[in-house]
């Protein structure tokens, strides 16, 4: 009878040793979750070295590279007949007319596409002439940069870092737009590349 | 062994418990009233459509739901922009008439944080309007409610589907209470900054496709004239 007793005792005890580690699995298991996704990355943008040159004035100087056609990802201005991509519906609307709005591909110096540029270019009468780029490098950030209406005597536009993002939020500084007919690469297709060329320092190098 | 397998199966139900309590969180969620309803400046409105085919051009990695609109654009599926989206659409204004051009850049952002409840966007707006010139938008938007009130839902109804009325504000900074920064290129906002909010109001998205009824909105404060 005593011995019977003994064997309940035991089950009862054994089961609430069960219970007791079904809890502690409960509490473990969101303990781990927990730190998984405080932890773990849910979004890891790949990054390609930046490929910066030092400039003795302590700012520095980086050049970006869109290879046309090949990295023109849409390509409008009205009433023209070759848009990119050639299935592209341009919408003719009178405030678009002196217009052309372009999407690009931008590469490093080791040819890498590392982000994505758009070129706003146009006259109106009330806001004059503007060209513009926005530079937009996932993993780094973004610029917003305003170009001289007209190119120089050589060939290249000059304009000003307005704003920027995250890496480039504290810059300020100059850029140069030209456009080269060759490319040194002779399997490529590419009729040319237009060239950003960057000259930036930071605010607190400025003060200075 | 009984010891172990309770304590996975204990684990198990835990990691379920903590995916039902991130999912559930009632302290996470944008806000649904704008922080420029309260501004003395007056206010720019401009509206598009979400749906890729209205939009100009559209392109992704191509590997999304959503496919790249028209044909034969370029697709980003190099690494460093594969979890990048471009736009380029016709902005409205509030009686629905064209009213510029906008170029959206948005890239999912590393601070994304879902403990938080978020799903965060780093986003760029290149726009002219013929009104007020050119400027720039820079901000960081949050998609969770997004993602927890009209993606779920539609993945898990037979139907593939999601049907409803929902409005939200999707602009959490970079600004203080989730403004956009506002930066001009020409026109009235050269040389001037401003702030901006965004938000969707959508009415049907479909899990296969992606939006179906959907509207982005743009609101900017103008520079006060002198």
């Amino acid at each position: 009878m005593s011995g019977a007793r003994c064997a309940g005792a035991n089950q009862d005890s054994q089961e609430q040793d069960l219970l007791k580690t079904f809890y502690f699995g409960i509490v473990l298991g969101i303990a781990a979750a927990a730190a998984f996704v405080y932890f773990y990355p849910v979004v890891d943008q790949h990054r390609e070295p930046s490929l910066i040159a030092v400039l003795p004035n302590g700012g520095n100087s980086e050049s970006f590279y869109i290879r046309l056609p090949g990295d023109r990802i849409m390509a409008g201005v009205s009433g023209s007949t070759e848009a990119t991509p050639s299935a592209l519906d341009w919408p003719e609307y009178d405030f678009l007319v002196n217009m052309q709005t372009e999407l690009f591909k931008v590469r490093n110096e080791k040819g890498v596409v590392i982000g994505v540029a758009s070129r706003l270019s146009g006259t109106s009468e009330q806001h004059g002439s503007f060209v513009e780029w926005v530079v937009h490098l996932p993993a780094r950030g973004s610029m917003f940069i305003t170009m001289a209406a007209n190119p120089s005597a050589d060939g290249y536009r000059e304009g000003n870092l307005k704003a920027g993002t995250r890496e480039f939020l504290t810059l300020n500084g100059a850029i140069i737009e030209r456009f080269v007919n060759e490319v040194d690469d002779s399997d490529s297709d590419d009729m040319g590349q237009i060239e950003l060329v960057t000259a930036f320092v930071g605010l607190a190098e400025e003060l200075e | 062994m009984k010891y172990l397998i309770t304590l996975l199966v204990g684990m198990v139900f835990g990691v379920a418990v903590f995916v039902l309590l991130l999912y559930y969180n009632p302290f996470v969620g944008n806000p649904s009233v704008s922080p420029l309803a309260v501004s003395e400046l007056d206010l720019a409105d401009f509206s598009y459509s979400l749906v890729a085919r209205d939009s100009i051009a559209f392109t992704n990695d191509g590997e999304s739901r959503i496919q790249p609109y028209p044909a034969k654009v370029l697709q980003l599926w190099e690494p460093a922009v594969k979890k990048t989206r471009a736009f380029v659409t016709v902005l409205t204004d509030s009686r629905g008439q064209p009213a510029g051009l906008g170029v959206k850049f948005s890239s999912d952002s590393e601070t994304t944080r879902l403990i938080n409840g978020e799903a965060l966007v780093d986003s760029v707006w290149h726009i002219y309007s013929p009104e007020h010139g050119t400027f720039f938008v820079d901000q960081t938007e949050n998609f969770w409610p997004y993602l927890h009130d009209i993606v779920v839902p539609a993945r898990l109804s037979g139907g593939d589907s999601w049907r409803g009325s929902w409005y939200r504000i999707t602009s959490v900074g970079p600004g203080a209470l989730g403004i956009a920064r506002v930066t001009g290129g020409s026109g009235v906002f050269a040389d001037t900054e401003a702030e901006a909010v965004e938000s969707i109001t959508a009415s049907a998205y479909s899990a296969i496709t992606g939006p179906v009824a959907m509207t982005g909105n743009l609101t900017i404060t103008l520079p006060r004239q002198e």
